[in-house]
């Protein structure tokens, strides 16, 4: 089943024409990356999908349902935490679900359920600026899923992370995914990432953006660190190389 | 540790306020200058607390002013400025107005306030509010509009009204901003206060210190700078204090910072 579904999208702001053409779609329960050179729209498409943008022409649908300029559906997250200074890590996660009218006391029965699960427990107490770069985007992924569980746009969550908390936290995010029953849209430009982390690989070109060609990454999961050595992994690897 | 630090610090400020006082008191002990020009430090300080029975009303009628004043002032600066920051077309249209009422001098309409309203209570408090509004307001609206756009942004992607955004985002992030207004504020209103004594009426620091200056007992009129300064640094703190406890996140920050496993 399509969760996500963008067709012939295309957006200008004035003179700059950032998607030309973009069409994708995300099945159930499936990762999917976009790669694409940096200023191409990325993070544009992801404000359409979200409704916080409207396209200059397409459609978004959303379970079959046009969503155009509709926000509240999916749950968005940025490279930057995001998170509120000012409240603890529980409080920053149950925004959502305070904002859709719940109690404080069931939103934070709620939202503790998942703190093991985020790798967060202890932390309920503590503010941001007290916890290490990875640990605010688990808690910051952490608001995303209470928000919307089912369809998670994740736009460079580990971009701002060192080399070795990224590398942790690409494994931690592959495990997790399995618990979490959600359809995933990352956007990232890196490579390995993409190619470890996803079932699909969308390749972008340079502004005015389109699809220059869609990879199906045929790698079982659980995956691990031998996945970076597997062979279908280095073809696909070379292919997107190629591409860029 | 921090202490120690803390205490070699001040030793170079307060041996040097320490020697002006000595040079000061000499002077006056020598008699180089009238005493009723340049009062020694240690008869403004027996002034002060010899006259301490009289000066506590006026302190207190002097505080009350600023405090209504200041309270007036926030509760207007807040209404002001959230109504400037969500409605642009408001906030062009007010901002220099603002802005230009700040460079008329409060000594130079003080007396139009004794004229319209008389030399009660009202017109001092008026005074406090209008000196303590500009500062409060202007800090308001730097804060509110210093809010990160993606944050906005995700926030409203949430679904989240107008209301919940000033209550969840904007105002939470206005508050360091909004303290340092209060804070310069706070010291305003008693000065405020004390202007508008200056133009007229029964009781007040200022009325006080008009009243011994006009018979030269120029201790007294030093004492009640003494005051003034003590109630002005007085609210600095209280301010500061209430701003710690309002913002713990701020100064939580260096306790610890936790590593991934
Ligand atoms: N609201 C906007 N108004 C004008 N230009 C914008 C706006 N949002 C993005 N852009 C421009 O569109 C281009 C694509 O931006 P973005 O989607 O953030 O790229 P990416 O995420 O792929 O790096 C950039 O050149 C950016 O400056
Ligand atoms: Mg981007």
């Amino acid at each position: 089943m399509k969760k996500v579904e963008a067709i012939n999208i295309k957006k200008s702001f004035g003179q700059l024409h950032t998607l030309e053409d973009i069409s994708l779609s995300l099945e159930e329960n499936r990762f999917v990356s976009l790669l694409g050179p940096s200023g191409c729209g990325k993070s544009t498409l992801f404000n359409i999908i979200s409704g916080l943008t409207l396209p200059d022409r397409g459609e978004i649908l959303i379970d079959g349902e046009v969503y155009n300029g509709k926000t509240g559906r999916v749950s968005y997250m940025h490279q930057k935490d995001l998170l509120l200074p000012w409240k603890n890590i529980l409080s920053n996660v149950m925004i959502p679900l305070i904002l859709k009218g719940e109690s404080k006391n069931q939103a934070e029965k709620k939202a503790l359920e998942y703190f093991h699960l985020f790798g967060l427990d202890g932390f309920e107490k503590n503010y941001p600026n007290q916890l290490s770069g990875g640990m605010r985007q688990r808690a910051s992924l952490l608001r995303a899923y209470l928000f919307s569980k089912d369809i998670m746009l994740l736009d460079e969550p580990f971009g701002g992370l060192d080399a070795i908390t990224k590398r942790k936290m690409q494994h931690w995010l592959l495990e997790v995914f399995n618990n979490l029953n959600s359809s995933i849209l990352f956007i990232t430009h890196d490579i390995d990432e993409a190619i470890f982390l996803s079932d699909e690989i969308y390749i972008l070109s340079k502004r005015p953006a389109v699809v220059k060609k869609v990879f199906q990454v045929n790698i079982g999961r659980p995956r691990d660190d031998n996945t970076f050595t597997n062979v279908e992994f280095i073809r696909i690897k070379k292919e997107i190389l190629n591409l860029l | 540790m921090k202490r120690l630090v803390n205490i070699r610090e001040q030793v170079v400020p307060i041996s040097f306020i320490a020697a002006i006082l000595i040079i000061w008191e000499s002077v006056a002990a020598l008699q180089i200058v009238p005493t009723y020009i340049l009062p020694a430090p240690t008869k403004i300080i027996i002034s002060l607390f010899t006259n301490l029975p009289v000066l506590k009303e006026h302190i207190l009628v002097t505080l009350m002013e600023a405090l209504v004043g200041f309270v007036i002032s926030i509760v207007f600066a807040l209404f002001i400025s959230i109504i400037m920051d969500s409605i642009p077309v408001v906030r062009r249209a007010i901002y220099p107005l603002i802005i230009t009422s700040q460079t008329v001098p409060m000594i130079t309409i003080a007396p139009l306030f004794a004229i319209w309203f008389g030399f009660g209570y009202l017109p001092k408090i008026i005074i406090v509010a209008l000196v303590c509004f500009f500062p409060i307001t202007i800090s308001l609206l730097e804060g509110l509009a210093s809010v990160e756009e993606d944050l906005l942004n995700l926030i409203k992607s949430m679904g989240a009204s107008k209301v919940q955004l000033y209550k969840i985002i904007k105002l939470p992030s206005a508050m360091p901003g909004f303290f340092s207004g209060l804070k310069i504020s706070g010291t305003y209103s008693i000065t405020g206060a004390t202007i508008g004594e200056w133009v007229g009426g029964k009781k007040g620091l200022g009325v006080y210190m008009l009243r011994v200056k006009s018979s030269f007992a120029t201790d007294k009129v030093f004492a009640t700078i003494i005051i003034i300064t003590l109630l002005s640094l007085g609210m600095l703190k209280i301010i500061s204090y209430i701003e710690r406890k309002a913002m713990p996140w701020v100064h939580d920050k260096n306790n610890m910072v936790w590593e991934d496993e």
